[in-house]
């Protein structure tokens, strides 16, 4: 585990609250993610996991407070996000592959039009990238032609081809068969283990208590509890998460 | 020997026929040249159209999903109502008497000009469905890994929509190549009217119309049977 690696602050979120119409969503989050760190989220259907992971990004634009990432205010409307989300990636449920390029394409496209990297850098990243999990054989194939947990893994080595900072997944083992949940959630564990700080919301207890450095559980958009794994998971305080683990687990 | 007779005098009558409408003072040409104009007014019309209809879909559609370009998209959606609203004789005829009245601008530009116009409604129509059916998770793949609203737009979303309506698109240009047959009515000589002034000068009606008939329908016929083949080949290299 990567925990000695913990360093600095990355994401401070100071009261960010989300409204969808009358709907609130978030209503008023802090906390701060800091380098190295695996912060895992948990929590019910509904509690708002999603709208936090996606406010991270900007893909949903906070209804008030802020998200200073690197120092910088993403939800100030005069920051340029696109230049922000090139260090923040993501990964989604549905994986989210390009379908009219090839994998090696949908990994090489961002480098190359965002980054200025030429094809035979960006391509040379690439493979290695694939041939970390595996997959150096099926560049030259369609995303249509992967099952879905070779999808996933190429899902994270695109969002990694950008050598981004932070890494945000957004149940990325929720849409697989159970049998290929575990190739994913290992390709997961090797990038905690070299220290890429993460922000995951899972449904996958084992992988949250193994793998994370912190939980957080929310609830009813609120954080309710955070705390390291250990206490988090064995000794939960309070009456909801106590709830919440004794179904989940 | 009856039938053979009667066969060899309708076989007589159409090659006279044909000899004189077609033949005769080099008739054919009105033909030939018709269809030449009725070409080219078709193509860059479509050209113009799918111009337009990009340009309207891409507005109509951020719109949509950003609640942004509220000004363009009113506008856009004004131009929608009245090309849709109005038939496009209508609109032939005021693009002819109305607006492009400069004797600077040939009759064939304002055709195009005429006829991308209203193409281009239905096209922006035809690349809107094709945006709204690609999974919203595809653009927010691409704002995610940084790229801009455009690039995402550009490099993500229309290829694949553009894939999606191809065989529409193709169908517009067939639609629009017989909707070219009212130029007439603007004194262009397209083939239509090239029918109609054989028919003017022979007196004879059912030949030179139904020779453009049957021109048009070749057309027609010929471009559906690529259409279905192009059709079939996306279909089975669809990733
Ligand atoms: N785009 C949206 N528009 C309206 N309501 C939304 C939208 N996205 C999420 N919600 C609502 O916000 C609440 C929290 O959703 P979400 O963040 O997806 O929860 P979780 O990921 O924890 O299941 C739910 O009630 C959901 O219906
Ligand atoms: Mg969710």
């Amino acid at each position: 585990m990567s925990t000695n690696g913990i360093g600095t602050e990355l994401i401070e979120v100071v009261d960010l609250k989300k409204d969808f119409g009358k709907l609130s969503v978030l209503k008023g989050i802090n906390t701060t993610i800091k380098k190295g760190e695996v912060v895992v989220v948990v929590g019910p259907s509904g509690s708002g996991k999603s709208t936090f992971l996606r406010c991270l990004n900007l893909l949903e634009t906070p209804t008030g407070g802020k998200v200073i990432f690197e120092g910088v205010d993403l939800a100030d409307k005069k920051t340029n996000i696109d230049l922000h989300r090139q260090k923040m990636g993501m990964v989604f449920q549905h994986f989210n592959l390009f379908p009219h390029m090839t994998i090696l394409k949908n990994m090489t496209i961002a480098p190359m039009k965002l980054q200025n990297k030429s094809a035979a850098e960006a391509e040379k990243l690439a493979m290695e990238m694939l041939s970390r999990v595996g997959l150096a054989d099926r560049a030259n194939a369609y995303p249509s032609q992967l099952s879905g947990g070779q999808k996933q893994r190429v899902a994270i080595v695109r969002a990694l081809c950008m050598q981004p900072d932070v890494l945000l997944f957004d149940e990325p083992t929720s849409a697989l068969d159970p049998e290929m949940v575990g190739e994913v959630l290992e390709v997961m564990q090797d990038l905690a283990k070299e220290g890429l700080t993460m922000v995951v919301v899972t449904h996958e207890m084992g992988f949250a208590k193994e793998v994370g450095t912190r939980g957080i559980f929310m609830d009813g958009g609120h954080i309710v509890e955070e705390n390291n794994p250990k206490e988090f998971f064995e000794n939960p305080q309070h009456p909801r998460l106590k709830e919440f683990l004794s179904k989940v687990l | 020997m009856f039938f053979l007779n009667a066969g060899q005098s309708s076989w007589d009558k159409f090659v006279g026929d044909f000899v004189f409408n077609l033949i005769e003072k080099d008739r054919w040409k009105y033909l030939w040249n018709g269809l030449g104009v009725t070409l080219k007014i078709t193509l860059f019309a479509v050209l113009l159209g799918i111009l337009i209809g990009m340009v309207v879909a891409i507005v109509r559609s951020t719109h949509d999903m950003t609640g942004k370009m509220k000004i363009p998209n009113f506008i856009c959606k004004a131009y929608l109502s009245v090309i849709r609203g109005t038939p496009v004789m209508v609109q032939l005829l005021i693009a002819y008497f109305v607006i492009f009245t400069s004797p600077g601008i040939s009759k064939v530009m304002v055709a195009i000009l005429a006829f991308g116009i209203n193409s281009g409604a239905y096209v922006a129509e035809i690349f809107r469905s094709g945006i709204m059916s690609i999974d919203k998770g595809q653009f927010e793949a691409g704002r995610s890994l940084g790229f801009s609203y455009v690039q995402t737009m550009t490099l993500i979303i229309m290829p694949q929509a553009l894939k999606n309506v191809l065989p529409a698109l193709g169908n517009e240009f067939i639609v629009l190549l017989k909707e070219t047959s009212i130029s007439g009515y603007i004194a262009l000589e397209d083939l239509t009217k090239g029918g109609d002034i054989i028919r003017s000068q022979t007196f004879n009606a059912m030949f030179p119309l139904i020779t453009v008939a049957v021109i048009y329908w070749i057309f027609v016929a010929g471009l559906s049977h690529l259409l279905t083949i192009f059709e079939r080949r996306l279909r089975t290299s669809e990733h």
